[in-house]
């Protein structure tokens, strides 16, 4: 990598915080704190953790005819899930697909009443923003929002530390997205995250950022957490990270977001299909795919990471899959893991191997998630 | 009997040809709290700089390099329930291996605690 790396408007706070620093995504990211990952996840489930997200992208996307429904329809033609009926104030997850029925991108897409706010990964923000200008350029504008921050924080005291900046935060529901003031700040609040914890993400002003980060870690039960953790607190939350568990080559069906694509895009729906690959995502949706992303719990204690293969036999010669992310999980007490395995061993309780180091470990299907969620539903 | 270090910085502590070894507390606080350790099997031979243990954090798996080439003749057994004792001591209960020296030699090649301690400031 040439160019140096990027940096957050919260830079300065990380070092000051003791951060361990590391390359991601073109950025220079804590990935740690000097309590270290362990207990920065720990804490998140406990009390509540702060992350900086600021390198992912969000991007606003506003119909020249000013309504958001326009909008919503023009990106129906990108995302199988049903953005007309998401109401103001509302947020849902959605996936770029291609015309092979992959996924390109995971997303949040939230609506602020007159205009719509992506939210997508931070490796594919710059095609992910050519892609939907692309589209949508003539019923739209599409505009990268590079002066905006993004802070989570997530937890069970979560709450009671924003709600201390502004109460109206408490009468959140999971999913609901407000614009609030938080420490005299203008702020986009969104209750979600990618932790399986209560908790909000916060966008702001890159000027603003490190007031409204202070601002919340002098809360109670707040602290810093890294990349690290945020990564073994979504993996037990059984939520994909995209270039991992889902990419160019998972259908949604594969990856077991079904979920996401409601009713109405669906075979029958009012606004079924239209977008990239319809017809394979139907056709799977009424047949099923041929593998499926699951849940692995090691029965050992070697943590079973991703990369490795996945056997039905213990001698390792009858292959079943792979594993796409693994890791100890510090709640679940043990390493937890997630890889897609042929539909027909994927119930819970299938017994499988992995190939560690010239070994064969034995692991079982999982029902994900491994640690229930706590979302103010 | 003495203490060597490497540039992995691993400690063996020698006894005759046997040796017992580790990570210091620089590489365990490097890599966090360990959440599994395991070494290769009782009677294998291993060359110096050959993988001999793995010790694995939440995010991540970190190869133990045999310091001199010999048998392995011990893992630590109450790494097995409790990898963090590397953590809580590294250079004392939380040894890792225990292991022959098949060639003395090689341990002129090593450091000493001053030099080690130097290297690592």
């Amino acid at each position: 990598m040439n160019q140096p790396l990027l940096r957050t408007p919260l830079y300065d706070l990380h070092l000051e915080l003791g951060a361990r620093m590391v390359p991601f995504a073109g950025y220079d990211m804590p990935v740690q704190y000097p309590a270290g990952v362990m207990a920065e996840h720990l804490h998140t489930r406990a009390s509540a953790g702060l992350f900086d997200v600021s390198h992912m992208g969000q991007v606003r996307v506003r119909a020249r005819s000013g309504q958001v429904a326009d909008a919503a329809r023009a990106l129906e033609a990108l995302v199988p899930a049903d953005i007309v009926a998401l109401k103001p104030g509302r947020q849902r997850y959605a996936l770029f697909t291609t015309e092979d029925g992959g996924i390109s991108d995971d997303l949040m897409v939230a609506n602020m009443g007159d205009w719509l706010l992506l939210v997508v990964n931070a490796a594919c923000k710059d095609a992910d923003f050519a892609h939907v200008n692309a589209a949508l350029a003539d019923s739209c504008t599409v505009e990268m929002l590079s002066d905006r921050a993004l802070i989570a924080v997530q937890g069970p005291a979560a709450e009671a530390a924003v709600a201390s900046l502004n109460p109206k935060a408490a009468a959140m529901r999971f999913m609901d997205v407000a614009e609030l003031d938080l420490a005299g700040v203008p702020c986009i609040v969104s209750r979600s995250g990618y932790t399986g914890e209560d908790g909000y993400e916060i966008g702001m002003d890159n000027a603003a950022a490190s007031t409204v980060a202070r601002a919340l870690l002098v809360q109670p039960g707040v602290a810093p957490a890294g990349l690290g953790a945020r990564d073994s607190l979504r993996l037990e939350a059984g939520l994909c990270l995209y270039g991992s568990d889902i990419d160019l080559t998972t259908t949604p069906v594969e990856g077991a977001l079904e979920w996401s694509i409601q009713k109405s895009r669906k075979p029958g729906g009012a606004r079924a299909g239209g977008y990239p690959g319809a017809r394979i995502v139907a056709d799977q949706l009424a047949d099923g795919a041929t593998r499926r992303r699951v849940g692995l719990r090691a029965e050992g204690r070697a943590p079973v990471r991703g990369g490795a293969e996945l056997f039905a036999d213990e001698a390792g010669q009858i292959p079943a899959g792979r594993v796409t992310s693994g890791a100890f999980g510090p709640s679940a007490g043990g390493p937890v893991a997630m890889g897609y395995v042929p539909t027909h061993l994927a119930t819970p309780g299938t017994r499988l191997f992995a190939g560690v180091r010239g070994r064969f470990l034995p692991v079982q299907v999982a029902a994900l998630p491994f640690v229930a969620p706590t979302f103010r539903r | 009997m003495t203490v060597y270090y490497t540039k992995e910085h691993e400690w063996l502590r020698v006894e005759g040809d046997v040796a017992v070894v580790g990570i210091t507390a620089h590489a365990a606080n490097e890599l966090g709290e360990l959440v599994f350790a395991e070494a290769r099997d009782p009677g294998t031979t291993v060359e110096q700089g050959d993988s001999v243990a793995v010790v694995e954090s939440v995010k991540a798996a970190s190869d133990i390099y045999a310091p001199v080439t010999g048998d392995v003749l011990a893992f630590n057994d109450a790494l097995g329930d409790d990898a963090a004792l590397v953590n809580r001591d590294p250079e004392g209960e939380g040894w890792i291996v225990r292991m022959t020296v098949a060639d003395a030699s090689q341990l002129e090649g090593l450091m000493d605690h001053a030099t080690y301690t130097a290297l690592v400031g």
